[in-house]
């Protein structure tokens, strides 16, 4: 086994990894920064992004605007201290993006432009045509590549978290080309893994979007906070779930049912005058009740309304949504320039993930978390559309800068008992390795956990079926730890991956279940049929779940209050 | 729903002496991507596949094989373009890892080499003076960004080098998707590097090397046309290496 010492180690290299590591590397030249990926970070989900990113920066904007928005679009679940230092910081972070080569469209006048999003006052989302995340994630790996600090692991999984003495002091990482395990050890590390939609079946997430830094931090007794309230992002192609992005509709698309009406228009669902640009779990729930009301469209892959683009004509789709036009052509065989593009709500992101204060920082010392991994919140029960690249940067530098200090001002622990634990760890996974004697296959209990969480953790929910939900992600949480493997090779074995990640995705599903049906009220994402308004009498506080042998424990935290009063949500 | 028949290039270092040919029996649905039907391989017959993928909507840039001899996109390659039996292969051109996967390392290096990242004259604090005052951004003109904005969407998929006949024989040619890249740098308005990237453009076995073949460009599927870069880029080599000759120092 390998030992690697560095002063911090940030696991995954999405937007907030990489974010997090220029700003310990370029603020800490002699300081050692490992950045570990399970893919090479060009491939990280990040680069899926379409929309933009937000911040303010136009004369008719502020500050407290956006700040507002963000807090009406959590459902009043948001942290108001996170939300305002989040707001301050974004005009500066994606400045320094613009400085680092993210080809930003532009206005006339050489500027940067911003576009329309839902949820939003005004224009404050900068954009790169339609494909922000893959500029944004580009042009971070490439600037990151001047620090000769920054030592990357490159396809290196990380299955355990190395904790001694009360603190976090490395990672056991499983090196996928030669299948060596390495404890890459640094005082401080940093999750920066992303989300987990791949536990739905329906989802815009790509399939390395599996959970883990969420797993790892919880299995380490960090709680997992706010994991009911999954993002649902009402404009998914259907089969795939490819994400059409919420920038059509801000370029002016609408959402049409099968008379053709706008029925966020026509019908009251509590977006008023915003219509399109109303905020997602809205026009998802909106989508959902067109379709049940039968004025949908039916089709191969389940129910569908239209996104209509056609008036907005060849010259806007082909300069502003260019890969809109390639995903609907490749993906359904539609020219969105003549042709409505079939779309449904489809799971795009989670709310939730590990608690951290507004620095990044867990209840574990040592240990930071950053972007959708995180839970700072930001988002309470509903994210925008286009904060989410943002707080990748905001917190992932604050992250970075935290952690740096933490280091500074710590040891190294007892290295003797981590890299033992290292050993340890190396030794179960190895086990996984042709696992011949196990139960079941891998992608069976994935399929069976997919259509649990869409049955149970959908748009719309039921105490009856959230229950159930509890009961089944118990009970595969016991089968998944006797998985049936086939592959004996130690050379890049993506069996022995698949079958951590979906332990991973059972471990952090059973929280989701838990959190969802604990919550008996409606606020954001998290939409029940049972108990449909929103309770801040008995509900104004985050969902707090601890890791236990018997299953998930529930607790609270307070929400951070401010200026803003929690109000009716209405648009 | 149709049957095909799969035949994948399996090659396992701790087990096998040279690649060999796998055969799978796939019911592919219409409406399948190729990638489709290796996931269904990997998921359902065989777990011992290796392969690489990740976004299925063709910009992550993992899934990149060779599809009956040509370099493809498996996320975006239809199963319909193909007959009753396919062949699938690792990216031409580069040492195999196992089955599928092949190795980065060189591509890595070689996309680092082109220095990748905007070069300011001036760093930090001096340099504050070409920004918005308020905003802190650059100022670009749609023309500007123009120059470059193609060139910026390679999703270093690696298709190109698989099809490059120079990388073929010359496996230290940089190759078309990181000329493009450093090209696309070189282009930017917001940089000053260009006299360092076009000294590197000079050197061995990079522009020069390429022989006009063009397939880096037919096999794209970002439509990036890295031909174009490496011509723009042999030509600005050329013209910077003149004006030094007779400007010292680029006229600067």
């Amino acid at each position: 086994m390998n030992v690697f010492r560095h002063d911090i180690v940030i696991v995954g290299g999405g937007g907030a990894g990489i974010r997090a590591a220029i700003e310990a590397a370029e603020n800490h030249p002699n300081a050692s920064i490992a950045l570990v990926s399970k893919v090479y970070p060009m491939r990280s989900h990040t680069v899926s992004a379409e929309g933009g990113a937000a911040a303010v920066a136009r004369d008719d904007d502020n500050l407290e605007l956006h700040g507002f928005d963000t807090v009406k679009g959590s459902d009043f679940l948001g942290d108001q201290d996170a939300i305002v230092y989040f707001v301050e910081q974004a005009p500066k972070e994606l400045a320094l993006l613009e400085n680092w080569g993210c080809p930003f469209s532009r206005n006339e006048d050489g500027t940067v432009a911003t576009r329309a999003f839902g949820g939003m006052t005004t224009k404050r989302t900068w954009y790169a045509a339609d494909k922000i995340g893959f500029h944004m994630l580009h042009a971070l790996f490439q600037h990151s590549m001047r620090f000769k600090n920054i030592v990357r692991y490159d396809e290196y999984f990380v299955s355990k978290l190395l904790v001694d003495g009360g603190a976090c002091r490395g990672v056991a990482a499983l090196d996928i080309r030669t299948g060596e395990y390495n404890a890459i050890l640094g005082r401080g590390v940093i999750l920066t893994t992303g989300g987990g939609g791949k536990i739905f079946p329906f989802t815009t997430n790509g399939t390395i979007k599996t959970a883990d830094g969420m797993a790892l931090a919880y299995r380490a007794g960090v709680p997992l906070k706010d994991m009911e309230f999954v993002q649902y992002h009402p404009t998914g192609l259907p089969g795939t779930g490819i994400l059409i992005t919420e920038a059509t509709r801000g370029e002016g698309g609408y959402l049409r049912n099968n008379k053709g009406e706008r029925f966020l228009v026509d019908y009251d669902y509590g977006v008023g005058k915003k219509a399109e640009l109303g905020p997602r779990d809205m026009i998802s729930r909106a989508i959902v009740q067109e379709i049940e009301a039968g004025r949908g469209f039916s089709g191969p892959y389940g129910a569908y309304v239209h996104l209509d683009l056609t008036h907005l004509g060849a010259d806007v789709i082909n300069f502003k949504l260019p890969f809109v036009r390639e995903l609907a052509k490749t993906y359904v065989g539609v020219d969105p320039v003549t042709t409505p593009i079939p779309i449904r709500p489809v799971v795009h992101y989670m709310m939730g993930g590990v608690d951290t204060d507004i620095h990044g920082a867990t209840i574990l010392p040592g240990l930071y978390a950053a972007g959708e991994v995180a839970c700072v919140s930001i988002n309470g029960a509903n994210r925008l559309g286009s904060n989410s690249l943002t707080e990748c940067l905001v917190f992932g530098a604050a992250a970075a800068r935290h952690a740096m200090t933490y280091s500074k001002g710590s040891s190294s622990g007892n290295e003797a008992a981590v890299i033992a634990e290292c050993e340890e760890e190396a030794g179960r996974v190895a086990n996984l390795r042709g696992r011949k004697k196990g139960g079941e296959k891998i992608s069976a209990i994935r399929r069976e956990l997919n259509q649990v969480m869409e049955d149970s953790c959908g748009v719309y929910r039921e105490q009856v079926s959230m229950q159930a939900g509890v009961i089944a992600t118990a009970q595969l949480r016991g089968r998944v730890a006797d998985l049936r493997l086939e592959d004996e090779s130690k050379v890049f074995n993506t069996e022995v991956i698949t079958a951590l990640e979906l332990q991973n995705m059972v471990e952090v599903a059973e929280t989701l279940a838990v959190s969802a049906a604990h919550r008996k009220e409606s606020r954001g994402a998290h939409t029940c049929k049972d108990f449909k308004t929103r309770n801040d009498t008995d509900y104004l506080y985050h969902t707090m779940t601890y890791h236990d042998p018997a299953g998930p424990r529930l607790g609270k935290k307070d929400v951070v209050l401010g200026k803003w009063v929690p109000e009716e949500r209405k648009y | 729903m149709a049957e095909k028949t799969i035949v994948i290039t399996r090659f396992d270092p701790d087990k096998d002496q040279a690649p060999r040919k796998q055969e799978y029996k796939v019911p592919c649905e219409p409406d399948w991507k190729v990638l489709d039907a290796v996931n269904f391989i990997k998921d359902e017959l065989d777990g011992s596949v290796s392969h690489r993928w990740s976004c299925r909507m063709a910009v992550c840039g993992s899934c990149g094989m060779m599809v009956n001899g040509q370099p493809k996109l498996t996320c975006k390659t239809s199963i319909n373009d193909y007959g009753d039996r396919i062949d699938i292969e690792p990216l031409a051109n580069f040492p195999v890892v196992r089955d599928l996967v092949v190795e980065l390392d060189g591509f890595m290096h070689k996309f680092e080499s082109v220095k990748p990242w905007i070069v300011r004259a001036k760093e930090k604090a001096a340099d504050k003076a070409a920004l918005h005052a308020t905003k802190g951004t650059y100022t670009q003109s749609a023309e500007q960004l123009a120059t470059f904005k193609q060139f910026s969407m390679c999703i270093n998929c690696m298709l190109c080098y698989s099809a490059c006949p120079v990388v073929a024989n010359e496996p230290e040619f940089l190759g078309p998707a990181a000329i493009a890249l450093g090209h696309r740098y070189n282009m930017d308005s917001r940089d000053e590097g260009k006299a360092e990237r076009n000294a590197i453009f000079r050197g061995e076995g990079t522009v020069f090397s390429c022989s006009y073949a063009n397939e880096c460009s037919e096999v794209c599927p970002k439509n990036v046309d890295p031909a174009a870069a490496v011509n723009q880029a042999k030509f600005e080599a050329v013209i910077d290496w003149a004006k030094n000759l007779v400007l010292p120092r680029g006229g600067a």
